[in-house]
């Protein structure tokens, strides 16, 4: 069960520091947990693990495709890999052997790729995957996830050391909004209704989420009534709640910090289609690489914002039959 | 103890045959040239039980020249991992043996593999984790020379050196051709052994036939307790089949049931008279 906080702010720790505590405190407990990194230890937070525990921390270089086979090879003799690099280089550098070495070997491995979208900000379009979950969604059997703020990364990380399977967690590593109240718990594979509306239903998440109830406050002014859902299970999707909201409010806005193209907006418009098919508008990057600037640049830049969800909206409610 | 060995190798080599005989195509050529290496590892160097596939104290083999599972099949169904009719199912739909290993069909193979150089990293992931675990077993990793075109082959040979990890005995199938020729005119490798040298592995270059060399070279690799070993096995591609043995173009390779039929009455002899050398008359 989780509950939303009624006023929006950014998260006072910082997501890393949530994955490197959490995982701290579980590794304690638990002696299978391992880690790894790609040279990155630094960006990753996880400098506290390593000092720690240096027996189950594992710096593998700047080597993203060894990293991912050492970590299933390791998974197999009853290891639980945590092997985090920047989403870019996790997945595109690395596909192969996600698809291979850990997802067809049926392996048991946590991939963490960190700077999601524009949040890569100064590193620049070599840095900032708009396509990391695109890469990751063709690969059967995988688990997608992009927690949304440090509370639930905290809940999600307790029950992936759980889980078995291939996981892939898109994590901003800075502050995010504070979306959700300490305590809050999570279902992975099932969105989360957090803001209720009749008129048409904003799917969001990650940094979108923000965005999303920003522009059901504003939407609210103009006497339209929007469902916002954090979508932070990217697969497998929660089809069963993309279809109720196409049938109760018979539109459907998309919004994400990615590629539209193999993006969320792909995701959900494939479950619509397939359940109840109702106009959709897709709010993210529109098929464009990434390129240096502030956060607030990119946001702009690639219309990434309330004011583009706002604007979506109106468009898909006159589409409306 | 060298004649044993020979009897086993010369009996993979004709069950290899006899697996491959119903499909009419195969990757032939590395399947015949590492015969040796698996008759050594499967007779007592790498530890295991048939009974217990997956007993947590065997050693581990990463075939990640993993077009070579037909090799490895026979090996394992003559070592009593399951029963020879389940070599009629070398790839057949639904079947247990695939042309490449996969860990979850195939009782005694311990890693999935096929995407060439991906066998190195996971074969460090189980050294690596059997060493955190405080566990004795060895992992075996078997590559091809054309594999080590890979960059994530030399990944994986940095980092293992940087490790220490003595309990990774690697082999090169050093059989001189891969799929579009000979290795020197696709990429040439050079020396392999001064490579992975270079890499801080220990190396040992021997007769990838000879199974008494093979078994020493195994022993002087456990020796070594500060590095990762590679034996890079002199071989020739198509070993001991009458029609591939040596000649281009033989990775993967379709054959006529008479030229099938004579490889395997030629292998069947060599077996006879290995037999015979051996004092045995008996099952390999």
């Amino acid at each position: 069960m989780f509950t939303v906080h009624q006023w929006i702010n950014p998260s006072p720790v910082l997501m890393r520091d949530v994955y490197c505590g959490t995982l701290i405190e579980l590794a304690i407990e638990n002696e299978n947990i391992v880690a790894l990194d790609a040279d990155l230890i630094s960006s990753s937070g996880m400098k506290p693990f390593f000092s720690r525990f240096p027996d189950r921390a594992i710096q593998c270089g700047i080597a993203e495709a060894n990293m991912i086979g050492i970590a299933a090879g390791l998974s197999a003799v009853g290891k639980i890999p945590f092997a985090h690099s920047f989403g870019s280089f996790a997945t595109r550098r690395a596909c192969d052997q996600i698809m291979i070495s850990a997802a067809y070997a049926k392996q048991n491995v946590r991939i963490i790729g960190t700077d999601p979208g524009i949040t890569a900000a100064y590193n620049g379009g070599t840095h900032m995957p708009f396509e990391d979950m695109g890469v990751m969604r063709s690969i059967p059997e995988i688990t997608l996830i992009e927690p949304t703020d440090p509370v639930m990364l905290d809940d999600l990380l307790r029950q992936l050391v759980l889980l078995n399977g291939v996981f892939y967690v898109r994590m901003a590593r800075k502050n995010t909004e504070a979306i959700y109240e300490e305590g809050s718990t999570f279902e992975i594979g099932r969105g989360n209704v957090i803001f209720e509306g009749d008129d048409v239903t904003i799917i969001s998440s990650g940094i979108m989420v923000a965005e999303a109830l920003k522009a059901a406050a504003i939407l609210k002014g103009d006497g339209i009534n929007a469902k916002v859902v954090d979508m932070f299970t990217w697969k497998p999707i929660d089809r069963a709640l993309i279809a109720d909201c196409a049938r109760k409010t018979g539109a459907i806005v998309t919004a994400e910090n990615h590629n539209i193209v193999g993006g969320l907006g792909s995701a959900v418009a494939e479950a619509v289609c397939a359940t109840h098919p109702v106009p959709i508008e897709m709010v993210g990057v529109n098929d464009r690489f990434g390129q240096v600037g502030t956060e607030e640049f990119l946001r702009e830049e690639y219309n990434l914002t309330a004011d583009a969800i706002v604007d979506a909206t109106v468009r898909v409610i006159n589409r409306k039959s | 103890m060298d004649n044993d060995l020979r009897v086993v190798a010369d009996g993979i080599r004709l069950v290899t045959l006899q697996t491959f005989s119903n499909l009419g195509f195969g990757h032939i050529g590395g399947a015949m040239s590492i015969v040796e290496t698996l008759a050594v590892l499967y007779s007592g160097e790498l530890r295991c039980d048939p009974q217990k596939p997956k007993w947590e104290n065997r050693d581990r083999l990463v075939m990640s020249k993993g077009h070579a599972g037909p090799a490895l099949y026979a090996t394992l169904c003559l070592r009593g991992f399951f029963p020879k009719e389940v070599l009629l199912e070398l790839n057949q739909g639904g079947g247990s043996l695939p042309s490449h290993c996969d860990m979850h069909k195939t009782p005694g193979v311990d890693m999935t593999t096929g995407s060439l150089g991906q066998g190195m990293s996971t074969a460090i992931g189980l050294a690596l984790g059997l060493r955190m675990n405080n566990s004795g077993s060895y992992t075996y990793l078997i590559l091809g020379d054309g594999e080590c075109n890979e960059g994530q082959v030399w990944e994986g040979a940095m980092f293992a050196a940087h490790y220490k990890l003595s309990n990774l005995i690697a082999f090169v199938d050093w059989n001189k051709q891969q799929l579009d020729g000979f290795i020197t005119e696709v990429i040439d490798m050079g020396d392999f052994a001064a490579k992975f040298e270079s890499f801080g592995w220990h190396t040992q270059t021997v007769d990838g036939h000879d199974p008494g060399v093979i078994k020493a070279a195994i022993a002087s690799a456990k020796e070594e307790t500060n590095k990762p070993s590679v034996i890079v096995l002199d071989t020739i591609k198509g070993y001991g089949c009458d029609f591939a043995e040596g000649l281009a173009g033989n990775h993967h390779m379709n054959f006529t049931a008479e030229q099938m039929e004579q490889a395997i009455e030629t292998a069947a002899k060599k077996l006879e008279a290995s037999r015979a050398a051996a004092g045995n008359t008996g099952r390999a």
